[in-house]
């Protein structure tokens, strides 16, 4: 297996992952299970489905909201953070 | 051939655009191209097989069924390259009639491509079933195939202590995977009694095999000595950052729970499943025929040459019909030959047509048999409360669903989903569908429809894409957007 | 339409039961945005009614909650691109003024101030703080839901397929699909069809010419309120006034209580063919992205489609129609329907009991395309 371990940051914590997992995979062999914080009630929210189906994992990756954890790859030096609400606050005027 | 934001071009035109790279779409594609046709095999996914054969890249399949059936299928591609061109990491979005055939448009790594093919075919596959249940949206929750894709494509284990739960024979290869990769799990809890099986001697003949996995995955929870409990299942899940225990009951014949029967186990993690959901946006949006299948899903409806009722479009595996990879691998086939044989002329042979048709009976009657034993009768409303959340993107809950029928006097999904948004979210009703036109129907005092599942189905834009890709093809009459 | 003619007859005492061929808000109030709107109409009989409308639906939201409807009185804000079309703007809104509208020109930093996203190449524009807007199918399950409490019945599922006449040919009823109860006797039918009501009027022998006129919505990802009011541009106006047969689309966004931005406003006549036109979709994002650049990065989540009930002269159907002594319509609002549904059923009720009408039906009277012809 092609397996380079390398890190991407999770709320500013070191997360280590392997080449080609899943951001979702990566931040689930860490023991994070939630990553997202829904828009109505704010619970927490993580990997549901796991096969791109339900939008439930959506995360803030490098800046850009409502990313699929559980089908994107994990890259060096990604900047992942939990997703609250909408993930647009920054158009909020 | 292919088109690409490098090569603008002329548009290429492909015989048969394939949507969908697992069993049925593999073994469409490399038929076809098999038989001379020019093919794009479209996926999302990095690498092809599907939810089915998901591995990571360099996976040896040692863990998989049917992987020299896999391996010989990727080395079709590999052999018909010339004709053959797979777009890996493609999403979908919509697939437009046009004049000509059909043009599909994609995402991929953030840009629009249009994809050309005289014939589609809808190898879309399925994702888990669910019912709601309290608790089901807690962290630690998962389908159970999101464990299996954790554990196959990832190399990742979902949890320590797990509950597999739910109906259908899927359940017991996902408990004995976890329990090979070291999880502990608390137990498999299947809602059905698939005993009732047994009542159907003559498919069970006929699908030996796969039975004799079935018996595998039983002795090997045996070995870990994971109790197997049928007419049992999670009705809830407790924690409110994570999962901390479930709650399990058993159920009667019509899945309420019997009285005094809770327990509460010490687990953090849930794997659930219900059966299948098959993957019809594309179909529906291409104005396929489609009709409400044994096992309750809306599938569409083909021929004796996997055609649907559009012209032009063809269905295999569980698109029209949940029916397992071995169903699949046939109707590709069967889809792949017909495509070919429609666009190219190359007359498939006759002796292999009928073998493959009569496999389809054997296998399709297998499915049926097996829709019979795991049924998911309706008392799976009664765990809910009034609370519980049905749809997990707009976080509709239950009471909601019911007071737009029985207040607002929607008697349809539609309406529902119009007056509570239950559906209205992300995931566009995919997880959501079943359970609020099951809701809904009981609220309204009546059975499910195709009807009901058709209103919750509609997806014509079937990935969410920004609005400056698709502007961005407003000039465009070139084949990349 | 239908649920506002039952809301407001059966105010008014009248017993009432509706027939509706699917489910309710199930035709064109399912695939609109619920605009109820004085901005976009000139001055003239339409703009009466809008203004009788504007004012009921605030009544009706004071009555039946405004948050079960989802009533929002976001306002509305009209946006040229020119200096030109910023005149033309003006010219428009003093007739408004002077017809009783509430609409005050403003300058870009006015603008600005009213939509921060908005784009800087805007150079003026009105506002108008009357436009409101409700969640259409909310809005027809709650006007239903208060006519059934004072004794309405509501048929859903039921196709009307013919009229019952008497010995001297007026309408006492519908035929129905219905197998248990395939006629309905009533002293007055109102065809309240949508953009099936021409069909319906032609069974009654009273044709009426309601057309379909194709309309596409987009909708966004939910976003924060980004989005304050009703956004569209000033070439909207001249659109929902034209009777082209071609593709038309002036953009109009706004956000909604669920989060989501709504983009409309595409028109063509092409029958009630459902499939979904990429090309129009594509030009309806271009324009929403020129009006708020931001939306160039935001996702489209879906998008839809329904038929605008549409006559020739762009007015309403409303009243009693002497060719068939019984019928009355209440049909041919366009894109206005929700809007204009309240006073059309106020009118209606107020026609039937024998009170004296708030505005004269004369100009929207269902013989008047018979004498054009004639």
């Amino acid at each position: 297996m092609s397996t380079s371990p390398f890190t991407f940051s999770f709320d500013d914590r070191a997360v280590p992952a392997e080449d080609g997992q899943s951001v979702a995979a990566a931040l689930i062999a860490s023991g994070i299970r939630s990553w997202r914080v829904t828009r109505v009630e704010g619970r927490p929210r993580g990997v549901f489905c796991g096969i791109g189906v339900c939008f439930d994992c959506l995360v803030t990756i490098n800046g850009s909201p409502n990313q699929r954890a559980c089908v994107i790859e994990a890259h060096p030096g990604d900047v992942v953070r939990t997703q609250e609400g909408a993930g647009r606050a920054d158009l909020a005027c | 051939m292919p088109i690409s934001p490098a090569e603008p071009g002329p548009a290429a035109v492909h015989d048969i655009v394939v949507l969908g790279a697992g069993p049925a779409g593999l073994a469409t594609a490399v038929a076809a191209a098999a038989r001379g046709a020019r093919v794009a095999l479209v996926d999302a996914g990095p690498r092809p097989g599907g939810q089915y054969w998901r591995h990571r890249a360099g996976d040896d399949g040692a863990a998989h069924h049917d992987w020299d059936r896999f391996r010989r299928l990727r080395d079709g591609l590999d052999a018909h390259r010339d004709l053959l061109d797979h777009r890996s990491g493609h999403t979908v979005w919509h697939v437009e009639r046009t004049g000509a055939g059909f043009t599909v448009h994609t995402l991929h790594a953030g840009r629009p491509y249009e994809i050309r093919g005289r014939t589609v075919v809808v190898a879309t596959g399925a994702y888990d079933r669910q019912v709601p249940f309290p608790g089901w949206t807690t962290p630690g929750v998962f389908t159970a195939g999101a464990v299996q894709a954790l554990l196959k494509g990832q190399g990742v284990v979902a949890g320590r202590r797990i509950a597999v739960a739910g109906t259908g024979p899927f359940l017991l290869p996902v408990a004995a995977g976890l329990a090979e990769a070291g999880a502990e799990v608390v137990g498999v809890f299947e809602a059905g009694r698939p005993l009732a099986f047994g009542r159907h001697p003559f498919t069970v003949v006929r699908n030996a095999a796969k039975l004799a996995e079935g018996a595998g995955y039983l002795r090997t929870l045996a070995r870990h000595r994971i109790p197997y409990r049928t007419r049992t299942t999670v009705v809830a899940a407790h924690g409110t950052d994570s999962v901390t225990g479930v709650t399990v009951a058993r159920l009667d014949a019509g899945w309420r729970t019997l009285p005094g029967s809770a327990r509460t186990l010490d687990c953090d993690t849930v794997a659930v499943g219900y059966g299948f959901t098959p993957q019809t946006e594309l179909a529906v949006q291409l104005g396929c025929a489609m009709e409400r299948d044994g096992d309750g899903s809306l599938v569409a409806r083909v021929d004796s040459r996997q055609r649907s009722s559009v012209d032009g479009v063809y269905a295999a595996g569980e698109a029209c019909g949940v029916g397992g990879a071995r169903l699949s691998l046939i109707e590709g086939e069967l889809a792949g030959l017909h495509a070919a044989w429609a666009t190219t002329g190359a007359r498939p042979d006759r002796r292999r047509l009928a073998r493959l048709l009569r496999r389809r009976a054997a296998q399709r009657s297998f499915a049926a048999a097996l829709h019979r034993a795991y049924p998911v009768p309706g008392g799976w409303r009664t765990w809910l409360e009034e609370d519980t959340v049905v749809c997990r993107c707009e976080e509709v809950d239950v009471a909601a669903v019911r007071r737009a029928v029985t207040e607002l006097g929607a008697t349809d999904p539609r309406t529902v989903k119009l007056c509570a948004r239950p559906g209205m979210g992300l995931c566009q009703g995919r997880v959501c569908g079943y359970a609020t036109a099951g809701l809904v129907a009981e609220a309204d005092g009546r059975e499910v429809t195709a009807d009901d599942l058709r209103g919750m189905a509609g997806r014509p834009i079937a990935q969410p894409l920004p609005l400056g890709v698709l502007a961005a093809g407003a000039d465009g009459a070139g084949n990349e957007a | 339409m239908g649920a506002a003619c039952a809301y407001y007859c059966t105010a008014a005492g009248l017993r009432v039961e509706v027939v509706e061929r699917g489910a309710i808000g199930g035709g064109t109030s399912g695939a609109g945005e619920g605009n109820i709107l004085v901005s976009d109409k000139a001055p003239g009989p339409e703009l009466e009614l809008a203004l009788l409308s504007s004012r009921l639906w605030r009544e009706l939201g004071a009555e039946l909650g405004a948050e079960a409807l989802e009533y929002e009185a976001k306002g509305g804000v009209v946006v040229a691109g020119s200096a030109e079309t910023a005149e033309g703007l003006r010219r428009f809104t003093a007739g408004q003024r002077a017809s009783g509208v509430h609409a005050t020109d403003i300058g870009p930093d006015e603008l600005f101030a009213l939509e921060p996203r908005l784009t800087r190449e805007a150079v003026g524009g009105a506002h108008y703080p009357q436009d409101a807007q409700v969640q259409p199918v909310l809005a027809t399950a709650h006007l239903l839901r208060h006519a059934r409490r004072r004794g309405a019945r509501v048929h859903c599922g039921t196709r009307v397929t013919g009229f019952v006449r008497d010995r001297h040919d007026a309408v006492i009823g519908v035929r129905t699909d219905s197998p248990t109860a395939p006629v309905r006797h009533a002293r007055w039918v109102i065809n309240a069809a949508g953009t099936w009501a021409g069909e319906l009027a032609g069974l009654a022998g009273a044709p009426v010419p309601v057309l379909p006129r194709r309309g596409f919505v987009l909708v966004t990802e939910p976003l924060p309120r980004v989005v304050r009011h009703k956004v569209y541009t000033a070439e909207y106006v001249a659109n929902v006034a034209s009777g082209d047969a071609g593709l038309e689309t002036s953009v109009v966004v706004e956000g909604t209580r669920g989060g989501t931005v709504l983009i409309g406003a595409s028109r063509e006549r092409v029958g009630f063919d459902r499939e979904i036109s990429l090309p129009v979709l594509r030009r309806l994002a271009a324009q929403a992205i020129g009006l708020f650049p931001f939306l160039s990065g935001v996702s489209l989540l879906r998008s839809y489609l329904g038929f605008r009930p549409y006559c020739p002269d762009h007015l309403p159907v409303i009243g009693p129609d002497p060719r068939a002594p019984g019928l009355l319509h209440a049909c041919g609002h366009e894109g206005a329907g929700i809007g204009l549904a309240s006073a059309t059923g106020h009118l209606l009720a107020q026609r039937l009991t024998g009170a004296e009408p708030d505005l004269d039906l004369t100009p929207f009277r269902p013989q008047r395309f018979a004498e054009a012809t004639a």
